[in-house]
């Protein structure tokens, strides 16, 4: 304001901290507990999320004698394998892994495949039809024919008991369409199309080598969605499959944790017990095994699952 | 889940910029037009077009069976019409109303149960600093999400079993008797709901702390030099900042009371606490594929998607009209 000093000193440091100290807003006392208290909750939630976890993945590794004598709290007691060895020697068990692999894999495929070719066409203003079809797919969102209508489709189609039963009657996920479809609309601009269009390219050709390579981070999500689905799921193989060769592992692990069906006739009483001990040993190693491929690979997709949980929030 | 507010009705697009061309000319010539410059993406869409009129529609015309005595032989088309008659027999059944109470109530409880944790967990993880602790809560709470349901009830049979159970264990150590917490029908709807916050709070969290940091910071900033502790911040900047994303998924929640899941109460039953686990989902599937019922699980079925339907709709509505928003703003 005034033009008396003009040679001003450099201020300190030290002067510039005391300064900024008595800028900054001063914190009511009650914050401080507030945030003690926030912090307790936070450990709360945190340990009431891990303790079962651990507890599991304790007793896994645990020797079937502590767990069944239940010594075993959050860390192994008489440290073991034994559990895992069972797991991986019962046929069963190997079988519902294999085929669950493969219901994830080529679930992934011809899902992410068939999402990608109905929402790509519907993201394009110059298609004629796109808010009528839009509209009859999301209305499938709000009403379902129900379990028994769907049922008999896929037993007139001839799938019952076969391992596309597992595929195609879920092969596209509407929400997945949605996210799919706003992608298409917010990351390829118009100006990018007419460009291609201007040079002779067509659609597919441009699908294939300039939409796709760009919409790759949310094909990546989309993919493990379904991918995640595929794996967890057990309720289509319980109704539409009979074939015991054909189970996923989750059905193999419904029948041996849930209907306690571990075959096998007992002799002695001996090794009954252990027979026992070692069955309820499996439960925890299998939920162990059944679990880590998707644990495994989540923390690194956390981010970008939620990114495309948000896509779907952004008008489209 | 998040919103469905991308799901609009045709016609009420917006522009998102001035359009350079003119428009697709609408009507048959448009398409005739439009047919021939982009068949290739017509193509496109023709496999999973198909897909949704087999996998979806046929079913919804299949519903018909409803009101039809199914005949094998004849077929769902070739059977006879039998008009009510199979809501009439499922009216008058005697499990129906212990059908729909039970439905009902755990539908209810697992909202009302779930919906205020996820949002206390988002604003508590929104109050501390970036960091690690921060990050691991957030990791942790967010991974039983990732686990499939048979693996979640298995864990929680485990947990509660009254030989091998921790729980029974701790109780044992108190000198309490063990329980056998899932042949006790009266447990029944706490299992069910507090396994289901357990694995579903760290992820609805995520969808409410997304909209947190959406909060504009200078109106954090305004309370503070107003001098407002942290509790004020949240109650008059946070909570009014989360409100239309919670209203939709409210919204969600509430109206789909009906349609609660088949596979996760089916997995916690046993024959000693059916009375309560017994829902119109597992209903159908026993009804209709172990007992061959088609029509009557058809029927039962139908019910509930139009009563879960109608449900939306109102709920949609007052929504509305309290909030001014709900879906399809």
């Amino acid at each position: 304001m005034s033009v008396q000093t003009e040679v001003r000193t450099v201020p300190s440091k030290r002067s510039e901290r005391r300064a900024a100290r008595a800028r900054r807003i001063r914190e009511p006392r009650s914050d401080r507990m507030f945030l003690i208290c926030v912090y307790l909750l936070l450990s709360v939630f945190f340990l009431v999320v891990l303790l079962p976890l651990l507890y599991i993945v304790a007793s896994s590794f645990s020797s079937p004698a502590a767990v069944s004598s239940g010594r075993v709290l959050f860390w192994p007691v008489e440290f073991s394998l034994r559990g895992y060895h069972a797991v991986f020697e019962n046929p069963q068990i190997v079988q519902g892994y294999v085929n669950s692999l493969f219901y994830t894999v080529v679930g992934t495929i011809v899902s992410v495949t068939m999402t990608v070719a109905i929402a790509y066409p519907l993201s394009r203003r110059t298609l004629v039809g796109r808010n009528v079809v839009m509209t009859l797919i999301l209305f499938t969102m709000l009403f379902t024919g129900g379990l028994i209508p769907t049922y008999l489709v896929v037993q007139s189609a001839g799938l019952l008991d076969t391992r596309w039963a597992l595929i195609i009657p879920q092969a596209i996920g509407v929400w997945q369409v949605i996210i799919a479809r706003t992608y298409f609309r917010t990351a390829i601009p118009d100006e990018l199309v007419e460009a291609a269009q201007l040079d002779g390219c067509g659609d597919l050709r441009f699908l294939w080598s300039v939409v796709i390579p760009l919409a790759k981070p949310m094909i990546a999500v989309v993919a493990l969605m379904y991918a995640i689905m595929q794996w967890n799921s057990y309720f289509d193989a319980l109704i539409y499959l009979k074939n015991p060769d054909l189970f996923p592992l989750q059905l193999v692990l419904r029948n041996i944790l849930i209907l306690n069906t571990t075959g096998g006739g007992a002799v002695e009483a001996s090794v009954v017990i252990q027979r026992q001990e070692l069955a309820d040993l499996l439960k925890y190693s299998l939920i162990v095994v059944a679990s880590v491929p998707v644990l495994l690979i989540y923390p690194f997709v956390a981010r970008y699952f939620t990114k495309g949980i948000l896509i779907g929030a952004v008008k489209g | 889940m998040a919103t469905l507010t991308s799901v609009r009705p045709p016609a009420g697009e917006a522009p998102r910029r001035p359009r350079k061309r003119r428009r697709e000319r609408p009507g048959i010539v448009g398409f005739r037009r439009s047919l021939r410059r982009h068949w290739t993406l017509y193509l496109l869409m023709v496999v999973p077009l198909v897909w949704f009129v087999v996998f979806k529609y046929i079913p919804m015309s299949n519903a018909v069976l409803a009101f039809k005595s199914f005949n094998v032989t004849k077929g769902i088309w070739g059977s006879q019409w039998v008009g009510w008659q199979n809501f009439e027999l499922f009216f008058h059944n005697p499990v129906f109303w212990n059908l729909v109470k039970n439905t009902f109530l755990l539908s209810v409880y697992t909202v009302a149960a779930s919906f205020p944790i996820a949002i206390i967990l988002a604003l508590a993880l929104n109050e501390i600093r970036n960091g690690l602790f921060k990050r691991t809560v957030q990791l942790v709470t967010y991974a039983p999400y990732f686990i499939s349901t048979v693996v979640v009830v298995s864990m929680t049979i485990l947990v509660l079993s009254p030989r091998l159970g921790i729980v029974n264990e701790g109780l044992g150590f108190f000198g309490v008797p063990a329980i056998d917490f899932l042949g006790n029908p009266d447990y029944f709807r706490h299992i069910y709901v507090w396994s289901d916050v357990w694995q579903t709070t760290g992820y609805s969290a995520v969808i409410y702390l997304a909209a947190l940091s959406g909060i504009d910071p200078a109106l954090h900033e305004s309370a503070r030099i107003d001098g407002a502790t942290r509790l004020q911040r949240i109650r008059h900047v946070d909570l009014p900042g989360i409100m239309p994303t919670a209203v939709i998924i409210l919204v969600l929640a509430v109206g789909n009371i009906m349609a609660i899941g088949f596979e996760k109460a089916f997995l916690l039953q046993n024959p000693l606490n059916l009375s309560e686990s017994e829902i119109i989902a597992t209903y159908v599937y026993k009804t209709g594929l172990l007992n061959a019922d088609f029509s009557g699980a058809t029927a039962v079925g139908l019910f509930n998607s139009v009563i879960n339907l109608v449900l939306l709709l109102m709920v949609n509505a007052v929504a509305k009209r309290i909030t001014g928003n709900g879906l399809w703003s």
